[in-house]
């Protein structure tokens, strides 16, 4: 047998197509290994993750819900990875967003009605979002710090930020000691669409935002300048693109996206700041692979935000029924994104397999 | 496996998506044969090529070495049965030195202390063929002309018996030229074959036994280099005679566009490169600097265009200094810049044919308002510059990286010409072009002085100077040896300062 790489001379939209659900089919297949060395029936589990999200009303609603932030986030992620700036720092993007506008909420909040108040926390957690995200931007053209190291940190950092935060002078006094911040002002609260937990005003918020940034990427002349310098370093200094503006703004908004989903899930789920992993499940990292599977489009996170807050959604209900552990989710997400990943080299290379002996020369 | 006696290729056919590349080529090479492979930028040479060194596979047709028929599935097939290629942007790792990189994908060193074995055939191999490389330095601190015998050297090494050469002599200096030929030379007369890609018709006269002509994928014509010349080689590629030389409108010089005083620059490594240089150039002209590359020619249109911070001196353009690195504004002021490397500066190859031609230009009316790119005026401006400049694609719907060579360097010119400019910085313009192309080019450039515009232009190629130029200035060690004008002074004057000497100003 003999195997045979070569670069792929043509490639067409329907040839991605199929190598995307190539990738997520064999993504699931890899997971179908470890659930049966779980000694899980794979067939059974996959089956009832997607009945969990998708199979009932509560699930769909549940799935929308959850879509939201992710939507926020991977759209403004993908507009990172589009100049090649590697932001993994949207989990603490969105957490200084929910600082941000907890602040304005708690402070301003009494004395504003909602029509005012609403859009300004939006607009708190967009700026703490953003200001958070310039930070690696400024450190990686200044200093030559590579960003997926410093986004990491400031992981850390904003985490333990907001844990003082709400264990010390945020504390709520009407919270009985508990670790959170004082319940929201009325005006603050977003409203839900009935026996739901999704807000419509979160739900525009997401899909035109995400619309946006795609408009942004592919027919703005800020869009173009971030594909040249993704795609050539040395062509956009050529063009005299300003690489410290451009990637400064582009941080801006990414990280401003992540501060919106922050505000999103305070406003309209939590209604007060507490522990990061309760305000945020993960999301920032979610929003790599539904930024990764939306082929780095803004406006395709809309399906692929869909996609994985289904699996987030289904794996919650497995773990309940069939007794799976809560890791299960990140590993379904993780062997996702490797495979879809690896799918990436089949776009740019094609595989020849051929069986038995040949003749060689 | 035994030596290429003769190669054949039969009925040879590649087609990509809406492009017939290669149509029924037939191509017989024998031992010590080096056969010259001409046509117009887009002919299919390179695919041809590539399809022979197993880069590309091809949709019919098949190849004979010794007449048997053997299977090229990539290039390690290849290199098996003798044939190595050496592409015209070299496949090395910069910081690993020249021992290191000949090692890669060597399959016959021992297990222990490799190197001995390997330095000592590269010593023999430099040795048989006049090599001559240090193989303890790193590849980044080496010459165009060193890091080729490095590849020469490593084809060598692997057994090559048939050396595909794409478009060398385009990074070479006439000196490095002439040594490349005489490593040809004895390579053949040891019984290896060569095929050479070249634009340079002297070159092909110079060193073939043979020539083959393509013309949009179809191999049109076929002869022994005793029957052609220079007038017949240009008939067989573009069907006619190629200008002997280029009128100019007789125009004196006008107001100063481009004034440089005593500019210092550093090269990338920290050396001085431009040493305390003045020039100027005037509407209605065209400046060559003449010079053996890597004289701080770079560097110098480096500075001007706004890539790289000056260490003193002053660089006005109509007046407005030009002293921070900044390529917009240069831009702005009226300066384009054809980039001598072209392929990692001037496009982006994964973006498409009608986003590139806008590069650089992306922010001017009508390409963008203050937010929105206008990709209809985008995409009017990249059709009338395929078609004026004869770029040869299906479409401006393509990546630019599917373009041939000299396809891409057509769509550079074109973007950097039609716009009008105050001052065009050409860096090798027609470097990798088609007789036809560069008759083109070099008329737009004249027609561009006519028009009003100022030219700088470095060019190596003395005859390309000594047509085009109003006033050629010779470039030595990051200094002006003197400046001249054509019509009082010859190639060879020329020739002699760029090697050091300084002669009388007339
Ligand atoms: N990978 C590819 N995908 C699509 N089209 C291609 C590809 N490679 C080459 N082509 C097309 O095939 C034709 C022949 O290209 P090729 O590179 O062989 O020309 P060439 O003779 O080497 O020209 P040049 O002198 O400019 O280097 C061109 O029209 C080119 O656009
Ligand atoms: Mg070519």
């Amino acid at each position: 047998m003999q195997i045979d790489l070569l670069p792929r001379e043509r490639s067409t939209a329907t040839l991605n197509l199929l190598i995307l659900l190539g990738s997520l089919l064999a993504g699931l297949l890899a997971i179908s290994v470890v659930f049966a060395l779980n000694g899980v029936n794979p067939a059974l589990a996959i089956f009832s993750i997607f009945k969990g999200s998708f199979g009932s009303w509560y699930g769909i609603k549940e799935t929308i819900t959850k879509a939201i932030p992710l939507i926020l986030i991977g759209s403004g992620l993908a507009l990172a990875y589009k100049a090649k700036f590697w932001n993994i720092g949207a989990e603490s993007q969105l957490l200084v967003g929910a600082i941000f506008s907890t602040w304005v909420g708690l402070n301003w909040g009494p004395h504003l009605p909602a029509i005012v108040l609403v859009p300004l926390m939006f607009l708190a957690a967009f700026i703490g979002g953003a200001l958070w995200g310039m930070v690696p931007a400024v450190l990686k053209i200044r200093f030559g710090i590579n960003e997926v190291i410093s986004t990491l940190m400031l992981n850390y950092i904003a985490a333990e930020f907001v844990k003082f935060l709400v264990v010390g002078p945020w504390k709520g006094a009407s919270k009985g000691g508990y670790p959170y911040t004082d319940d929201l002002p009325a005006a603050a609260i977003l409203n839900q669409f009935p026996y739901s937990r999704i807000s419509p005003v979160l739900l525009i918020l997401a899909v035109t935002g995400a619309l946006i940034l795609g408009w942004l990427v592919y027919r703005s002349r800020f869009g173009y300048e971030i594909r040249v310098i993704g795609e050539n370093t040395y062509a956009a200094k050529y063009s005299g693109i300003n690489f410290f503006r451009t990637l400064v703004v582009l941080m801006a908004i990414s990280g401003g996206m992540a501060g919106l989903a922050g505000a999103g899930e305070l406003m309209s789920i939590h209604h007060y700041l507490s522990y990061p992993d309760s305000l945020s499940a993960g999301y920032g990292f979610t929003a790599i692979i539904v930024a990764w599977l939306a082929r780095l489009n803004p406006a395709y996170t809309i399906v692929s935000g869909l996609f994985f807050a289904g699996i987030v959604v289904g794996g919650d209900a497995i773990q309940i029924s069939m007794g799976m552990p809560a890791a299960t989710v990140d590993i379904f997400n993780g062997m996702i994104l490797v495979f879809l990943i690896m799918g990436d080299f089949f776009i740019s290379h094609r595989v020849r397999i051929r069986l038995g002996r040949t003749v060689d020369a | 496996m035994n030596r290429i006696l003769c190669l054949e290729m039969r009925g040879i056919s590649k087609s990509f998506v809406d492009v017939k590349a290669n149509r029924d080529i037939n191509l017989t090479i024998s031992s010590g044969e080096i056969l010259g492979l001409l046509g117009e930028n887009g002919a299919g040479k390179t695919t041809l090529m590539n399809i022979l060194y197993g880069l590309y596979r091809p949709d019919d047709g098949e190849i004979l070495v010794n007449g048997e028929v053997v299977k090229l599935r990539n290039p390690k097939d290849s290199m098996r049965v003798g044939i190595g290629m050496i592409h015209q942007h070299f496949m090395l790792v910069e910081k690993h030195t020249v021992l290191e990189n000949i090692a890669l994908g060597y399959d016959e060193a021992p297990f222990f202390f490799p190197q001995r074995t390997l330095r000592k055939r590269i010593w023999e191999l430099s040795a048989q063929y006049g090599l001559d490389v240090d193989p303890d330095k790193p590849i980044w601190e080496l010459s165009a002309g060193e890091q080729q015998r490095v590849e020469i050297i490593k084809a060598l090494s692997r057994k090559a018996d048939l050396l595909i050469m794409d478009e060398p002599t385009s990074v070479l200096t006439p000196q490095e030229t002439e040594e490349l030929f005489d490593i040809l030379r004895k390579m053949s007369s040891g019984g290896h074959s060569v095929i050479l890609i070249s634009h340079k018709l002297e070159e092909i006269l110079n060193i073939c036994n043979r020539v083959m002509v393509l013309r949009k994928g179809l191999l049109t014509g076929e002869a022994r280099i005793e029957e052609v010349d220079k007038g017949k080689l240009a008939v067989m590629m573009i069907g006619r005679q190629i200008a002997a030389a280029y009128p100019k409108a007789d125009i004196n010089p006008g107001d100063v566009v481009l004034e440089v005083t005593g500019l210092d620059v550093d090269s990338d490594r920290g050396l001085p490169a431009v040493r305390h240089l003045s020039l100027q150039v005037h509407r209605h002209e065209i400046l060559g600097i003449a010079g053996v590359s890597g004289n701080g020619q770079q560097e110098l249109v480096e500075t001007i265009t706004g890539l790289r911070q000056p260490l003193s001196g002053s660089i006005l353009m109509k007046g407005v200094p030009l002293d921070h690195a900044d390529a917009r504004k240069a831009h702005t002021l009226g300066i384009t810049h054809v980039p001598e490397e072209r392929i990692k500066y001037g496009i982006v190859p994964n973006l498409l044919l009608y986003e590139n031609s806008v590069l650089k230009r992306h922010r001017d009316a009508p390409f963008s308002s203050w937010i929105q790119m206008n990709y209809g005026a985008i995409k009017d401006h990249a059709g009338k510059l395929v078609d004026s400049f004869q770029v040869d694609t299906p479409s401006i719907n393509v990546r630019v990286k599917n373009l041939s060579g000299g396809n891409i360097q057509k769509l550079i010119l074109g973007r950097e010409i039609s716009g009008g400019p105050e001052l065009l910085v050409a860096a090798h313009p027609t470097y990798g072009l088609d007789v036809g192309a560069t008759e083109y080019i070099r008329k737009q450039i004249i027609e561009l002085r006519d028009s009003g515009g100022a030219v700088l232009l470095i060019s190596e190629d003395l005859d390309e100077l000594f047509m085009v130029c109003d006033r050629i200035a010779v470039m030595f060690e990051g200094r002006f040896m003197g400046q001249v004008t054509p019509e009082s002074c010859t190639v060879e004057e020329i020739g002699l300062m760029m090697t050091g000497s300084t002669i009388q100003e007339e």
